[in-house]
């Protein structure tokens, strides 16, 4: 029996690791199936549950990482895919291109200089600063931001699920306090600060809210990729 | 099942097309991001319906997309003790950055919507579903 060699090859083999996430993430998605509830995201109960996991089984995330390569290339395909739901909502500009675009634009220079400028007074470090730079984009380019501007991409991630969630829960409430009554001024917000989780919140809501929602992580992801060299090249 | 070799096909290329020419011009800008856009102007052109390969694989992914950055999220663990020490930053960071663009983009839309005039646009459902 060559039991330790075997396990020692099962705990760092793609295979099991592979298994672990898509496992951890079909857990998370019937935990939010049953309790419906907004805080029950599939990726933060997947990211706690691989965390958990692999710190028991002594797998370090170098080797965690290299093992799930196939899982992490498909954010590829998937932010080219973006493309879709904007092709889909296009008509949805007609007519108030004008406004989006400067409510978007400002939205991103507002909230990429807010983020630098906070982390920096309250004594954060420079590369945190350039990971709260891109975080309130849809995940997979706050990712791709992070690692281009030195920020921590793993940081980026969490970041971007963070006020993902947190969107999803208070938004709709805090606009309505903010007298913001416009269901495509409510979508268009939502969609720009809180992504795509945002976004499945305001498709529940209603389904203009839901679609400006979307337009408005897919065009700020763009806008972001434009403010953020500017931003980092001012402030850092 | 060739369906999704096809529309597979597209994503990847577009992707392809987008590191080559953010590497060409050296921009700092995500390849994935200009996929997209080529991606966009692609779907634009050529008025591609909700049937067409590209479209269903990548709704698809897109259902899933919180799956594929997992991987990514998990790299968290080895960031925990900056976390810790830098928790007052990264919190007040966090939210008010989220707080001031959530109202700029809501004020800013809301003002000049009231100033154009534009009419609610109600029509039509969303069916798809972003994760």
């Amino acid at each position: 029996m060559r039991l330790h060699e075997t396990w020692d090859w099962l705990v760092h083999s793609p295979l099991f690791l592979l298994l672990l996430t898509v496992g951890g993430y079909e857990l998370g998605r019937r935990l939010r199936a049953r309790t419906g509830h907004p805080l029950a995201q599939p990726v933060l109960v997947a990211i706690v549950v691989v965390a958990v996991v692999i710190s028991l089984l002594h797998v370090d995330y170098a080797d965690y990482r290299s093992g799930v390569e196939p899982i992490a290339f498909l954010l590829g395909p998937a932010t080219v895919a973006l493309a879709i739901p904007l092709h889909r909502q296009t008509h949805r500009l007609r007519g108030i291109v004008g406004p989006m675009v400067a409510a978007l634009m400002a939205g991103a220079l507002v909230s990429v200089t807010a983020g630098i400028l906070i982390v920096r007074a309250l004594g954060g470090s420079e590369a945190l600063a350039r990971t709260m730079g891109p975080k309130s984009t849809t995940a997979p380019v706050a990712i791709a931001l992070a690692e281009r501007f030195d920020g921590i991409p793993a940081l980026a991630a969490v970041f971007a699920i963070i006020v993902g969630t947190f969107g999803a829960v208070v938004a709709p409430g805090l606009l309505t306090l903010l007298r913001v009554r416009d269901p495509r001024a409510r979508g268009l917000a939502v969609g720009a600060v809180s992504h795509g989780i945002g976004t499945a919140r305001m498709l529940h809501e209603s389904p203009v809210e839901g679609a400006f929602s979307g337009l408005s992580m897919g065009l700020t992801a763009l806008a972001t990729c434009l403010v953020m060299p500017l931003m980092v090249w001012l402030l850092l | 099942m060739s369906n999704v070799i096809i529309g597979l096909l597209w994503l990847l290329g577009c992707e392809l097309v987008g590191e080559v020419v953010v590497r060409l011009a050296d921009a700092p800008i995500p390849g994935p991001v200009v996929g997209m856009v080529l991606l966009y102007v692609v779907l634009r052109v050529r008025r591609t319906p909700d049937s067409a390969p590209v479209v269903r694989v990548g709704d698809y992914l897109l259902s899933h997309l919180q799956l594929f950055f997992v991987p990514a999220g998990v790299g968290v663990v080895a960031y925990l003790a900056t976390l810790r020490d830098h928790a007052v930053p990264v919190a007040a960071g966090l939210l008010g950055s989220w707080l001031l663009g959530l109202v700029t983009v809501g004020w800013v839309m809301t003002v000049l919507l009231r100033r154009s005039r534009v009419g609610a646009g109600t029509v039509g459902a969303v069916s798809e579903e972003i994760e």
